[in-house]
């Protein structure tokens, strides 16, 4: 009988929900939550331990929380370690990917994990860890688990893994050699000929997109420039006039802060669902620091602020929904002649 | 969002705890803060202390605006 170590949240773990995002991890004899489905899924193999950590812990402590996760490991033997499904869980994918990569590396045993391609996740661990291609949201869980199973199960019976496309996993960058009876010149043509009639065709070599920003230039005088304020925390008017969303959001707000010399709570607040929202309700300036901004401004260290703020909710949201609600945003900043700005995320 | 101005050529500094998510997304200017659910102030800490680090993360984040770099830049605090 192999055996397999299982990494999932607090959530997952059933310690709770964001109020327990902060909790170190802990290590657990048997099958908690995603573990036990696992169980079921593996063949002539037994989920021994669960571990659990909280995203939060993870995210901000990293070092101190893979330390301590491989100190609980190294007594153990065990033949795979499945972290996930994280969806499109950010904080959840990177603790994912930086645990299989780190137990890789200790142990030398196969890892696995499963995300959603718009999990940033993905593009830090691909590489380093088989990612497969997930649902985005939780009610996913049955056919992701299912996935990843599968592929553990080829892995543990010695079979040999296929590439990327064919497996499901996000490309490594590895490559493999591959015998094929046809010549490089027919492939070629064929390629070339489905390219003339529109038809569909994989390149063999295919290079990967990369969107890199050019930097853009300093201020050059700050002293006199026109600074905004932007965040993907959620803060909003208590009210939330312009309903946007605590996840996967589509909409965005401007708030007006010219009169104002702080964000006070109980006139403002966070509807970001991807974190307790305690500390920011009680004092909202803790991620949209309109206080230090207006000191900052009497002090004479920039020019002038921009009279809005502009609020929306980072966790699910899609790159491309963020980057239409920017364009919206952008015109409005140019129009005021903004020359910086400051995106305060959470 | 943040490539999206600054490709509009307006520069834009990061502030967030998840710098390695900040820099794969391709952020070029990236201020660390302390926490997720509460960026610039822990509330386990004297509103004062609070006051203190976020006047000074965002005082960091304004110099980093002025700041020339070459390449994606995490300005230490």
């Amino acid at each position: 009988m192999k055996k397999a170590i299982v990494y999932i949240n607090q959530f997952f773990g059933q310690l709770g929900g964001e109020d327990t995002a902060d909790v170190a991890p802990s290590l657990h004899k048997g099958q908690i939550g995603p573990a036990l489905a696992y169980q079921q899924e593996l063949k002539d193999c037994e989920v021994t331990d669960t571990i659990i950590c909280g995203d939060n812990y993870m995210g901000s402590h990293t070092e101190e929380a893979v330390s301590r996760i491989l100190d609980f490991l190294s007594p153990l033997s065990f033949d795979i370690f499945i972290a996930g499904p994280a969806f499109n869980a950010g904080r959840y994918g990177v603790a994912c990917g930086t645990i299989c990569r780190a137990v890789k590396e200790r142990f030398g045993v196969p890892v696995i994990t499963s995300m959603n391609e718009e999990n940033p996740g993905v593009e830090m661990f691909r590489k380093d860890v088989l990612i497969l291609r997930g649902g985005n949201i939780a009610s996913k869980m049955k056919q992701d688990l299912k996935a990843v199973a599968g592929l553990a199960n080829k892995i543990l019976a010695g079979e040999e893994i296929g590439p990327a496309s064919s497996e499901g996993y996000f490309p490594t960058g590895h490559r493999h050699q591959v015998f094929i009876s046809e010549n490089a010149a027919d492939r070629f043509m064929k390629m070339l000929r489905a390219r003339i009639h529109n038809e569909p065709y994989v390149s063999e070599l295919i290079v990967p997109k990369q969107d890199k920003v050019p930097i853009a230039p300093a201020l050059k005088d700050l002293k006199h420039a026109r600074i905004a304020l932007l965040t993907t925390g959620g803060v909003v008017p208590v009210d939330n006039p312009d309903r946007i969303q605590s996840a996967s959001a589509t909409r965005w707000g401007k708030y007006d802060i010219s009169g104002l010399d702080r964000l006070e709570g109980g006139v403002f607040k966070t509807v970001h669902a991807g974190f307790d929202p305690a500390a920011a309700n009680a004092d909202p300036n803790v991620i949209m620091p309109v206080d230090a901004m207006k000191e900052l401004l009497k002090e004479g260290v920039y020019g002038s602020l921009h009279p809005y703020f502009y609020s929306t909710v980072g966790t699910g949201t899609t790159e491309k929904e963020a980057a239409r609600m920017t364009e919206e945003i952008l015109p409005l900043l140019k129009k005021d002649k903004v020359d910086a700005c400051i995106m305060v995320s959470t | 969002m943040v490539k999206v101005i600054e490709r509009a050529g307006i520069p834009i500094v990061h502030m967030c705890n998840l710098i390695p998510v900040s820099k794969t997304v391709g952020a070029n200017r990236i201020v660390p803060t302390i926490s997720i659910p509460y960026p610039l102030g822990d509330p386990a800490t004297s509103k004062e202390d609070q006051w203190k680090l976020r006047l000074h993360r965002v005082r960091a984040a304004l110099e980093a605006l002025e700041t020339d770099i070459s390449e994606q830049t995490v300005f230490s605090v």
